[in-house]
């Protein structure tokens, strides 16, 4: 058996950030094990730009902004596999993984990353009735189609959804030459970034018709086109306010999941709203040693919070190799997410483990607008923050000081929520 | 010239032509789709019924009761997956339980075992999710699941690798009957035959009308089903059917063989013979009508929904036998369910019929035996590690969500009845049939067909015709 300090699951951004991380935090032996061909993971696909503004204080493409990551991780010296599939992980971190030149070998880890990230929900998760032809995608796989092997997967196109990545299909399959001829949310608000609306549907004349959802696909062996229908507040279509498009491509972009599957097999404990592990305030799992980062364990809006996430799960993980960690578990903290804030990441502290700072990340369940974001200790509030607007598609952070709460005498609860006034 | 044309590759057609190669035959299966199990048996509850529910004394009530004791011998000839995990029927008032013991006394005079009425809290000891309505249970430890798609696809290689032909993108468009035999006018030109068997499951109308003024007619009874992920696989171990509605079975929850939860499905009466498109009502009606015998089904893990058509003739009745009026024209006509049950006695009782007319022989050098696609998950290590060795492809995952190798995916086409289309490779190896229902790994597997089969990548379909998965390059079309 094979013997590492690290093996971290993944080579998309959240698993390079937490290698670098937790190399020139003193880690001897890494490994990274990755599926696909090449490092880098989903940002290979996004060839558009405007990621690494907080972190590099630039715009790159998705393939620039991996590249920096993997030069780091090449220049430490990292050790890394791909085209490699990790089967199984046991609870005593034994990583069982399968790759064509090794066939199936396992490795002890003392500390395992997860950093699996996510995937789109499919069809199926809506339910959408109608025939089941070819031309109905996922976002990210026409992404793929598109940008990595440079096929088109068809010519008109209606959108379901306004996630940011069916955003951004909808401007790169319109400059491709493909007529997109709406894009339907099924909320009354978009899911996906401001900027990607403007950028991406407004620049270009597509509309965006909020509160729709598409009721029937028609078309047996091809799609030939689908119908659109307005939707009440429970999100029940309206009847009679159908418009049928034809077209040969539906794209879903209706949402993404953290994929899980590795982590529910070794018993990590899940939170149910995020589809991800319950973490404390070192990224850690459940499981001691086992830690997660990225969209495994809550999906982001922007990278730069992924690789910074992963920052600090590289150093945790770190600590723990090396037997550095504070002592001690004794005063826990809850984090509670209500009125408004679906769900905090982490989701407990142990203060005597916790740095001298903790940013706290959540997103919001509808649209706020002139809001504050207040977060109470135990009963009383300390923060009390203004938002011009919040909306489920973009995240919000929080940061919290050790010393405070040091100073706040048995802190049982931390409460964060959204408040009018 | 034929000795037989078998009309339909779906589970019926494949079990006679199977049936038949035990004799000396020149027999071909003509299939209008591109691949066997494109129809009816490629989308059903997937059930091999016990055969309480059949009118005792029907044909379905014999072959169903035979089918489903002939299943398990023939999974281990044929290698598909079969396992008999036992059936309920659950009934919610006092004053229905009557209709329990009924269909229990109709499931006796049919000859099924081992039936016998259980109280709510027995039920419950065996299937602790049965829903907070139910009052008794009918159980019948001999209801099984099996795969469909496995199932017709190794009746289909098994006659293939013992002489019968296999014609795919072939529609019938005629029969004229000739002074010996038939001819049948294709798409694909004519073929001529002695005997022609009817299995076209809901076109069976159509073709035995064009031999016989007898009318037939068949009404395709869509249902509508939801299947779940595998997290849900274990909510139920028991097929848990409702007491029969006036057009079916009612809904049922299952596990599947493959460990997914199903349920489903809705019983309408269409007109269109292609009309496999779900509705929202229908959609609903299944999430409603399970609900109500099996509590706590997390619908929010629906991975992928769909609906069959089942043949359901006015007669409510299987129609095997030769026609009087036109010799040598043999249907094999009204399978609806329990179709998919009765398949494997089906098959022999058709091939007996045809075996009288032409006075067959058997064949001598009859293969019983037929190996399915090596599924690794079921190695050892260490043969996983020589298999890997001796061919890298079963190292390499393409299917993330199943598991499924490069390796799996290269034999499913590379067999004699090999897969031509996504959906071939899906219903051959379950890639693409997870939980992201192929989002991942349907650019990877177009890959593999189209370097496989040796096409181009802009022919490569979903399920063949016009289902084409892409419609240019880019950088094509811009102005």
């Amino acid at each position: 058996m094979l013997l590492y300090d690290l093996v971290i699951v993944g080579g998309g951004p959240a698993g390079l950030a937490a290698a670098a991380s937790a190399r020139e935090n003193g880690v001897e032996k890494i490994l990274i094990l990755e599926r696909d061909k090449e490092l880098g993971g989903i940002l290979n696909q996004c060839i558009h730009n405007g990621f690494g503004l907080h972190t590099f204080k630039e715009e790159l493409t998705g393939p620039e902004y991996a590249g920096r990551f993997i030069e780091i991780v090449k220049e430490l010296d990292i050790e890394y596999r791909l085209n490699t599939m990790v089967m199984d992980i046991s609870k005593d971190k034994v990583v069982t993984a399968m790759n064509r030149e090794e066939g199936l070998f396992e490795i002890q880890a003392k500390s395992i990353i997860l950093a699996m990230g996510c995937r789109e929900r499919s069809r199926g998760a809506l339910n959408i009735p109608g025939y089941r032809p070819a031309g109905v995608y996922s976002a990210g796989t026409a992404q793929r189609l598109v940008n990595m092997e440079g096929y088109m997967p068809g010519k008109e196109v209606v959108i379901l959804g306004s996630g940011d990545i069916g955003l951004i299909m909808a401007r790169r399959m319109t400059l491709e030459g493909a007529k997109v001829k709406v894009v339907a949310e099924l909320m009354p608000y978009s899911g996906g970034l401001k900027r990607n609306i403007v950028q991406c549907l407004d620049d270009f004349g597509i509309p965006l018709k909020l509160s729709h959802t598409v009721v029937d696909i028609d078309g047996k062996e091809r799609l030939k086109g689908v119908t659109l229908a307005e939707v009440d507040e429970r999100g029940k279509p309206i009847q009679g306010t159908e418009e049928y498009y034809s077209c040969d491509t539906l794209l879903l972009s209706v949402g993404l999941i953290p994929e899980n599957e590795l982590s529910r097999g070794i018993g990590i404990e899940m939170e149910p709203v995020t589809s991800g592990p319950v973490v404390n305030e070192s990224l850690e799992t459940s499981i001691e040693g086992i830690f997660a980062c990225g969209n495994v364990l809550h999906v982001h809006d922007l990278v730069d919070y992924v690789s910074e996430e992963a920052k600090t799960a590289g150093k945790n993980a770190s600590s723990y190799i090396k037997n550095q960690r504070a002592k001690g578990n004794e005063h826990k903290i809850n984090l509670i997410a209500t009125e408004g804030v679906r769900y905090t990441v982490p989701k407990y502290i142990n203060l005597e483990q916790m740095d001298d700072n903790l940013t706290v990340r959540f997103r919001v369940g509808g649209v706020y607008k002139n809001s504050y974001i207040s977060v109470y200790y135990d009963g009383e509030r300390m923060l009390h923050r203004k938002k011009a607007v919040m909306a489920p598609g973009e995240m919000e952070q929080i940061k919290l000081e050790k010393t405070k709460l040091q100073q706040y005498k048995d802190l049982k609860n931390i409460t964060v929520k959204i408040e009018e006034e | 010239m034929y000795d037989v044309v078998i009309i339909g590759a779906g589970v019926s057609g494949c079990a006679v032509a199977r049936e038949l190669s035990k004799f000396q035959v020149k027999a071909c299966v003509v299939e209008k789709e591109e691949d066997v199990c494109c129809g009816t048996s490629k989308a059903n509850s997937a059930i091999v019924h016990a055969g309480y529910d059949a009118q005792n004394g029907s044909l379905m009530a014999r072959l169903n009761v035979l089918g489903n004791e002939m299943m398990e011998n023939l999974s281990k000839e044929l290698d598909f997956p079969f396992k008999r995990n036992g059936s309920m029927v659950v009934c919610f008032r006092p004053e229905d339980e009557k209709k329990l013991y009924d269909l229990m006394e109709n499931g006796k005079k049919n000859g099924v075992k081992g039936l016998k009425i259980l109280s709510r809290e027995e039920a419950l000891q065996l299937e602790p999710n049965l829903s907070d309505e139910v009052t008794k249970v009918l159980y019948a430890p001999t209801g099984g699941i099996v795969c469909p798609f496995n199932l017709t696809i190794a009746l289909a290689e098994n006659a293939n690798q013992n002489g019968v032909e296999f014609k795919f993108n072939t529609e019938v468009m005629n029969i004229i009957k000739q002074e010996t035999g038939y001819l049948l006018k294709t798409n694909q030109g004519e073929i001529e035959s002695k005997v022609i068997v009817n299995a076209a499951g809901v076109y069976a109308d159509k073709f035995h009308n064009m031999v016989s003024e007898k009318k037939m007619h068949i009404i395709p009874r869509r249902g509508d089903y939801c299947l779940l992920d595998k997290s849900a696989g274990t909510h139920v171990s028991h097929t848990v059917f409702s007491l029969p509605e006036k057009n079916g079975k009612g809904v049922l929850v299952t596990p599947t063989v493959h460990g997914n939860l199903l349920v489903g499905p809705t019983a309408i009466d269409i007109e269109e013979k292609e009309g496999t498109a779900t509705t929202r009502e229908g959609l609903d009606k299944v999430i409603e009508a399970s609900g109500r015998s099996v509590k706590n089904i997390p619908m929010r893990q629906v991975i992928t929904s769909f609906a069959g058509l089942r043949a359901h003739e006015d007669r409510h009745e299987f129609f095997i036998e030769e026609l009087k009026e036109a010799k040598g024209f043999v249907d094999v006509a009204g399978i609806e369910s329990p179709g998919l049950s009765s398949a494997p006695a089906i098959g022999v009782m058709a091939a007996e019929i045809v075996k009288d007319i032409l006075d067959l022989k058997q064949n001598e050098e009859f293969q019983a035996e037929r190996k399915g696609i090596l599924n690794p998950e079921t190695l050892s290590k260490e043969e996983r590690k020589e298999l890997i060795r001796k061919n890298p492809a079963y190292g390499n995952i393409i299917c993330r969500c199943e598991m499924i190798t490069e390796g799996e995916i290269i034999d499913s086409i590379k067999r004699p009845i090999g897969a031509k289309s996504l959906d071939g490779v899906k219903r051959r190896t379950r890639a693409g049939m997870g939980r992201c229902q192929s989002g991942f790994c349907s650019p990877r597997t177009m890959e593999i067909l189209a370097r496989e089969l040796e096409m181009d990548m802009m022919d490569v379909t979903k399920s063949g015709g016009q289902s084409k998965l892409i419609v240019g390059h880019i950088k094509e079309e811009i102005e």
